[in-house]
C-alpha cells in the first residue's frame, strides 16, 4: 500500500509522502461510468485509538490536498489547515486520528485527468469521466471501510470541503457522528458557476492546453490556469480585505508607469498568486473539480426538498459561516440550518464575524477555532471520547 | 474534562425563575430553548437533567457562547424560525422572557404548542402594581429590573398581564397545564390578586388535542 505516488508539477514529477489505496473494485459514478481500478491517495495524523471511534475525515476545498498538517511537497509551504491540526490544536492529533484523502480527480496522487489511465498507457485527459462531489464521498468510503472505520467522529471541511461533509451526512448517515461544514452550501449558486466558467474558459483559452491533451506534448496551459485562479481568488476574499490589504498602493513605484505592468500591488499581488498555483496544479484536473463542484445539488437529489436529504440523520451538525464571504453566504448556511431542522436533526449553527471573506476558514479567525473546539468537545463527551 | 460549568452557575444557582422553568421538564427529554441567551438553563438541563436539548438565540455573542460550550444552539428568531421545524419535535418548547419582544406573539404561541407537546413561557406581568402605580402617579412607562428599558430603546414591544395571557390561552383553544406566577425574586407567589401583585406569570401549556 505505500508504494510511492508521484504529482504532475511543472517541474516533472515530485514524489509525494503519504498513503495510498488501489482499488480494483468499480467504482460507480454518478456519470454512469464505472471506474476501475483507481487510487486514493492520502495523509493520517495521529493515532486510531483501539475502537476506531476518534477519526475525523477532513476534506480538502477545491485546490487543496491532503497535506493538512505538514509542510506541502510541492511549494514547501505549511499544510493547509497546519493553523487548526496539530498536537493540541483544535483538531488535536493526540486525541484525535486525522485523515484527509486527495479527492477523486484531483492531481496530489489520486485518480485524476493528469495520471495514466492504465487501459491506454496514456494520461487520461479529457477522457477521464466528469465526476461528482458523491463521487468522492464514495471513493472516501472505500478508503474508510479499507481502514475498518465504521463511524467517523467527525467530517469537516470548508467551502468544497463542506459540501463534500453534507454529502457524507446525507449519503452515509450512521457512518457521521459529527459534521462541520464550514463557508460552504448545500448547491452551487448561478453566481458561483459563472466564476467557475470564467476559469474553466481562460485554461481552455490557452493554446497551451491543446483540447486538454498537453500531457503527451508536453506543453502545459499554465497561463490560462494561472488567470483562472487570479479570478477565483478574488472571490475568496472580500472588498474590506483587499482595500485593507493593498488600497491603492503602488508596487515598487512612485508614479504610474502609463503602461500594462503591474503598477498596483494588488496586481502583482494576482499575478504571484497565479504563477504559484500552477506549479502545484494541473489544469485539467481544475477542470473537472470546479465542474463538480457546479454539479453540486443536495436538495436536487433528494426530491427538490433540502430536509430530505437529513430525514431521520443521527449526526450532530454544527454549520459555520462567515460574515464577508459573498462567494457562499451566510443565506446559503441558513438553508441548510433551515433544512436540518425541518428534518429534526441536531444542529448548530454560527456565524462568525471577520471581513477575511471566503479564505476565514483557512485563516487565525479566534471564533472560529473556538466554535470548533466547544462543538468537538461537546461531541467526544456524548462519544464517550476522552477529554483534552 | 474540557466540559466543566466555565462561567455557569451550579444549578442551586441558577436564576429562580429558570430553576421553576426547569422543574417543570422531565428528565430524559426533548427540549427547544428559544431565546436561550448564553445557553444557562439549557445547560443546567442538558448536564443535570440529561435532556436533549436545542437551543435558538438572536444575538450571534449568545450563540457563540452556547456552542463553545457544548449545546446545540442556532441563531435564529422565534417570529422567522419557528415554522422550519416539524409538528410534536419535541417534548418541550421553552420560551422564557421572550414573548414580549416578538412581532407576532399569537402566532409564536401557536407553533410552540404546535412544535412541542408542552409549551413553557414566561414574561412580565404588565398589571403588577409598580407599573400600574408608575402610569397613574408618575405618568412615566415603566422601568423595572424585568423592563428597564427606556420607551424608546425598548425591544418589548408586545407586553401584557397575566390575565391577558390567560385570555389568548383560551381563545386559542391551548390548554393551561399549570401556571405560576413569581414575585421579584423569581419565587413562587401563591396568594391572592396574583395579575396585581407578580412581577411574572410562567405556564406550562399544550395543545388542545
Amino acid at each position: 500500500m505505500n508504494r510511492p505516488v508521484a504529482a504532475p508539477t511543472r517541474n516533472g514529477r515530485v514524489k509525494l509522502p503519504g498513503h495510498v489505496l488501489d482499488v480494483t473494485a468499480p467504482l460507480a459514478l454518478d456519470c454512469g461510468v464505472e471506474l476501475a481500478p483507481y487510487t486514493i491517495a492520502y495523509q493520517t495524523y495521529g493515532k486510531l485509538n483501539a475502537d476506531r471511534s476518534n477519526a475525523i475525515l477532513v476534506c480538502h476545498a477545491l485546490t487543496g490536498d491532503q497535506y493538512v498538517a505538514e509542510p506541502h511537497p510541492v511549494t514547501g509551504k505549511p499544510g493547509w489547515w497546519d493553523i487548526l491540526a496539530g498536537p493540541g490544536k483544535v483538531l488535536d492529533t493526540n486525541r484525535y486520528f486525522l485523515i484527509c484523502a486527495n479527492v477523486l480527480g484531483g492531481c496530489m496522487g489520486s485518480t485524476g485527468p493528469a495520471e495514466i489511465n492504465p487501459a491506454t498507457g496514456e494520461p487520461w485527459g479529457l477522457s477521464f469521466p466528469v465526476i461528482t462531489v458523491a463521487d468522492m464521498v464514495r471513493a472516501q468510503k472505500q478508503l474508510l471501510d479499507h481502514l475498518g472505520i465504521k463511524q467517523l467522529f467527525c467530517v469537516t471541511g470548508g467551502s468544497m470541503g463542506g459540501m463534500q461533509v453534507l454529502q457524507w451526512a446525507a449519503s452515509y448517515p450512521e457512518r457521521v457522528f459529527a459534521a462541520v461544514p464550514i463557508a460552504t452550501a448545500a448547491r452551487h449558486s448561478a453566481q458561483n458557476i459563472a466564476f467557475h466558467e470564467v476559469g474553466r474558459q481562460a485554461i481552455m483559452a490557452d493554446p497551451e492546453w491543446c483540447s486538454g491533451n498537453y500531457q503527451p506534448q508536453n506543453r502545459n496551459p499554465s497561463r490560462g490556469l494561472a488567470v483562472a485562479r487570479m479570478a477565483a481568488h478574488i472571490t475568496y476574499l472580500s472588498e474590506a480585505a483587499l482595500h485593507r490589504k493593498f488600497g491603492r498602493n503602488l508596487q515598487d513605484r512612485n508614479a504610474l508607469t502609463f503602461g500594462f505592468d503591474a503598477d498596483f500591488q494588488v496586481e502583482n499581488y494576482l499575478r504571484h498568486q497565479g504563477i504559484t498555483f500552477v506549479e502545484r496544479f494541473d489544469a485539467n484536473s481544475y477542470l473537472y473539480i470546479t465542474r463538480a463542484c457546479d454539479y453540486f445539488d443536495l436538495a436536487a437529489e433528494h426530491g427538490g426538498a433540502l430536509a430530505n436529504a437529513f430525514r431521520g440523520c443521527p449526526t450532530r451538525f454544527c454549520v459555520i459561516s462567515f460574515t464577508s464571504d459573498w462567494l457562499y453566504p451566510t443565506r446559503e448556511s441558513r438553508e441548510i440550518v433551515h433544512a436540518l431542522n425541518a428534518a429534526a436533526a441536531n444542529v448548530s449553527f454560527v456565524e462568525v464575524a471577520t471581513d477575511k471573506g471566503h479564505d476565514a476558514f483557512l485563516l487565525d479567525e479566534p471564533e472560529l477555532h473556538a466554535t470548533l473546539r466547544g462543538f468537538l468537545d461537546g461531541c467526544a463527551q456524548h462519544r464517550g471520547l476522552p477529554g483534552a | 474534562m474540557s466540559m466543566d460549568a466555565r462561567n455557569f452557575n451550579p444549578p442551586s444557582q441558577l436564576r429562580g425563575d429558570l430553576r421553576l422553568v426547569g422543574s417543570m421538564i422531565e428528565p430524559q427529554t426533548r427540549v427547544l430553548d428559544i431565546g436561550c441567551g448564553d445557553g444557562e438553563l439549557l445547560y443546567y438541563l442538558v448536564h443535570s437533567k440529561g435532556v436533549d436539548g436545542r437551543g435558538m438565540e438572536l444575538s450571534q455573542s449568545g450563540v457563540n457562547s452556547c456552542v463553545r460550550h457544548g449545546l446545540s444552539v442556532i441563531q435564529g428568531d422565534a417570529d422567522n424560525d419557528l415554522e422550519d421545524y416539524p409538528s410534536d419535535a419535541f417534548d418541550y418548547v421553552v420560551l422564557s422572557q421572550t414573548l414580549q419582544a416578538t412581532r407576532k406573539p399569537r402566532e409564536v404561541l401557536l407553533n410552540l404548542v404546535r412544535i412541542g407537546r408542552h409549551a413553557i413561557v414566561s414574561f412580565p406581568n404588565f398589571g403588577h402594581w409598580r407599573i400600574r402605580m408608575g402610569l397613574l402617579i408618575a405618568g412615566r412607562l415603566p422601568s423595572t429590573p424585568l423592563l428597564p428599558y427606556p420607551w424608546h430603546e425598548t425591544p418589548n414591544i408586545h407586553l401584557c398581564t397575566i390575565r391577558d395571557f390567560a385570555l389568548l390561552c383560551r381563545d386559542e383553544g391551548i390548554r393551561v397545564e399549570k401556571s405560576v406566577s413569581l414575585d421579584r425574586f423569581g419565587r413562587p407567589y401563591t396568594r391572592a390578586l396574583a395579575n396585581l401583585m407578580a412581577e411574572q406569570g410562567l405556564f406550562l401549556l399544550s395543545r388542545a388535542r
